[in-house]
């Protein structure tokens, strides 16, 4: 998972550990407190990582336990030149892509309904109202930060994991290819349509939103 | 170029990924279908507030259930 975003300044910064070294030297030495230390101050944010991914609750939770468990049995192989975080995100994410593999595929969701539709001479059937709001500003507002994970949420798997992976996780075409099983083509493809998808289920919010 | 056409090419254009001859075919729609020019702004707009969103750093974010962590922790003294 070479490619996983490097920069996870929201889980550094999210999660100040004073000195890491000292944390990481007490993982070594088994001690116990560092273990419990390291779950409260990483496992909120992996949880929500691997929710994005699985979808679930029930199998985030699991994610991220195995998650934990993997990283604390290969904790040998931890070198400390990334970050912690950055290390344990790399394991959930490795973990949610495992149990999405592991999962009966369930029949696809359609989303035609969410893409543009055209008339006969191929223009849009629909006039786009303006988002006005600039969207930095939009997202200040946590009620709309929410509202925007729930419409991720409630795409169609297929498309949410293609759309999390690269949007949001910052795999590249070829990898999120690679570990979901689908040819980069129909990769490209799912990722036009859950940004499409999104973007119909966002407007009547950034709409609403806007002066 | 069509705007069924420009929705296509949309991905591509964002990521910079569309070739030359297309590229100017899509620039010059754009410029003259100011629909088309919502919609891309709409279209960039939504992959930024997916990121802005994941990426926040609430509090609710940062829980992790009490219960969860005695699962980790119980787990770990079983393997």
């Amino acid at each position: 998972m070479a490619n996983v975003r490097d920069n996870l300044d929201w889980m550094a910064s999210a999660t100040p550990v004073d000195d890491e070294a000292t944390l990481v030297a007490q993982l070594r030495a088994g001690d116990e407190r560092a273990f419990e230390q390291v779950v409260r101050l990483y496992g909120g944010r992996l949880l929500a990582v691997a929710r994005r991914i699985v979808g679930t609750e029930e199998d985030a939770r699991d994610v991220v336990q195995d998650g934990f468990l993997n990283a604390f049995k290969s904790f040998k192989n931890f070198e400390g030149n990334a970050k912690l975080s950055t290390w344990l995100h790399r394991i959930v994410v490795n973990a949610a892509l495992m149990k999405l593999r592991t999962r009966k595929r369930k029949p696809e969701q359609s989303i035609e309904t969410l893409l543009p539709s055209f008339l006969d001479d191929g223009h849009h059937e629909e006039r786009f109202k303006s988002w006005d709001e600039p969207v930095d500003k939009v997202m200040e507002r946590a009620e709309t930060r929410e509202l925007v994970r729930k419409q991720i949420d409630l795409l169609p798997e297929g498309y949410r994991t293609v759309l999390v992976l690269r949007d949001i996780e910052g795999l590249d075409t070829e990898e999120t290819a690679n570990v979901l099983g689908l040819s980069v083509n129909a990769t490209k493809i799912r990722l036009h349509r859950a940004r499409q998808a999104l973007r119909t289920m966002l407007a009547p919010h950034f709409r609403s939103v806007a002066p | 170029m069509k705007c069924r056409e420009l929705a296509d090419f949309l991905m591509d254009y964002v990521s910079g990924d569309l070739p030359a001859e297309s590229r100017s075919h899509f620039e010059f729609h754009l410029s003259k279908c100011k629909n088309c020019h919502e919609y891309m702004v709409q279209y960039e707009i939504t992959i930024k507030a997916g990121k802005i969103a994941c990426d926040e750093m609430s509090d609710e974010m940062r829980e992790i259930p009490d219960e969860l962590v005695k699962a980790v922790l119980a787990a770990r003294g079983k393997a």
